[in-house]
């Protein structure tokens, strides 16, 4: 049975202001307490100066620098002998560069009989017009090599090290995009007018890298900034369609394995004296000068794929 | 050595102390890029061609590029909106609050 109280009276009782409070129909606080606007912080200069000066008093009292000589030496002689030490390496680096050889002098070291042997028979040799690719890919090829795996290797610890297990909310990725300009429409011309425009100019970089000025190496890094400017340009929907991780671990592992087979090929074949069966063709033409096409192609390949690796690692942490 | 090379040089230099003493880290980076265009028209200029095409593409493309996400990552770049909408919020507290 219920008792029917008058509503001045239930007005009155704990539980009808609780439920009140509850709903938040009355904010307590209003008209009891002062509010007040909360302001950024600041600090009266004389504070400020007044702190600097306590903590310096304190760090006097602690190193004692008036009474202890020893660390007062100390401070001054480590400042003296500092300095000291960058005027004595200014001193020598200058001394030692007044010492090199005239840029582009004919009597220099660097024209020595390696040099010589790389200008007179380096056509003969490689099949090469650019002498430098001659140099690179084909006297020098296990140093490329080389180079090619640090570059992997290099994109192995970024991957260590910027990696995201798991993907993130979704909302993360959104925001993340929100910081670049979404669909602007002048990164979008631009891009679509560019983009082709640089893939082709890649591309004859390194398919003319024995003809004329390139190499495997400007010509990927030129493919790599293409891409990265076609990902600025439409963003990751459009690029996941062709290239992801997996693209890239074959990409890289055709390219250096291909590398590799073709350059002990051409060492077995050296060291024991065997003729090789590969042509080196005209010198001038495309097809010609041996191995060094397909080598420029598969350092084109890795280096692309590793400058783009790089930007969506540092990007995303994932690709 | 012409004069278009020492200047050129000149500015060289001048990029390499000014990237190091600004102070703010996005224009120490728009000054690195332009250091590297410059030492791409210098390696042209002594006859180096691949050089060129190297430096053009990373020091000036990709090396900027990834220093501009890490800037953004560790927010050194803030976005102007951001803090626009949140004193906009607050002004709007303090008015509910009022």
């Amino acid at each position: 049975m219920s008792r029917k109280v008058p509503e001045e009276d239930y007005k009155k009782t704990l539980s009808y202001r609780f439920s009140r409070w509850l709903s938040g129909e009355k904010d307590p606080y209003l008209g009891e307490v002062e509010m007040k606007k909360l302001l950024p912080f600041s600090e009266p200069r004389e504070l400020t100066l007044s702190h600097s000066k306590q903590q310096q008093e304190v760090r006097e009292q602690v190193y004692d620098i008036k009474e202890n000589k020893e660390v007062k030496g100390f401070s001054i002689a480590y400042r003296i002998v500092s300095v000291l030490v960058l005027l004595f390496l200014l001193a020598m680096l200058l001394y030692s560069v007044s010492y090199l050889p005239p840029y582009g002098e004919a009597a220099n070291p660097v024209n020595n009989e390696v040099s010589e042997r790389y200008i007179e028979k380096g056509l003969q040799e490689t099949g090469a017009v650019n002498i430098v690719t001659g140099m690179i890919l084909d006297y020098r090829a296990f140093d490329t090599l080389g180079e090619s795996h640090v570059l992997f290797i290099a994109t192995c610890t970024v991957l260590i090290l910027l990696r995201r297990e798991k993907r993130r909310d979704h909302e993360e990725e959104l925001s993340d995009r929100t910081h670049e300009p979404k669909n602007d429409v002048i990164l979008q011309t631009a891009a679509r007018v560019l983009v082709p425009l640089i893939m082709i100019f890649g591309i004859y970089i390194i398919l003319f890298g024995h003809l004329g000025p390139g190499g495997g190496f400007s010509g990927g890094a030129v493919i790599g900034a293409g891409l990265i400017l076609y990902l600025n340009a439409f963003g990751f929907e459009k690029t996941e369609k062709f290239f992801h991780a997996k693209t890239y671990k074959w990409m890289s592992f055709g390219a250096l394995a291909c590398y590799s087979a073709a350059k002990s090929y051409s060492f077995y074949t050296g060291a024991n004296h065997i003729e090789s069966v590969i042509p080196l063709g005209t010198p001038g033409a495309i097809l010609s000068s041996g191995l060094i096409l397909l080598l420029n192609i598969c350092v084109g390949v890795v280096v692309s794929g590793t400058m783009y690796a790089f930007y969506c690692m540092f990007r995303k942490g994932d690709f | 050595m012409t004069i278009f090379e020492y200047i050129l040089f000149f500015f060289l230099i001048i990029c390499a102390i000014a990237a190091s003493f600004s102070k703010k880290l996005l224009n120490t980076i728009l000054i690195f890029m332009s250091y590297s265009l410059v030492m791409s028209i210098i390696w042209i200029l002594i006859e180096s061609p691949d050089l060129a095409i190297t430096e053009a593409a990373v020091g000036a493309g990709v090396t900027t590029v990834l220093f501009l996400i890490t800037l953004k990552k560790i927010e050194a770049i803030r976005e102007p909106q951001k803090e626009e909408t949140l004193a906009g919020s607050e002004e709007k507290e303090a008015k509910l609050h009022e």
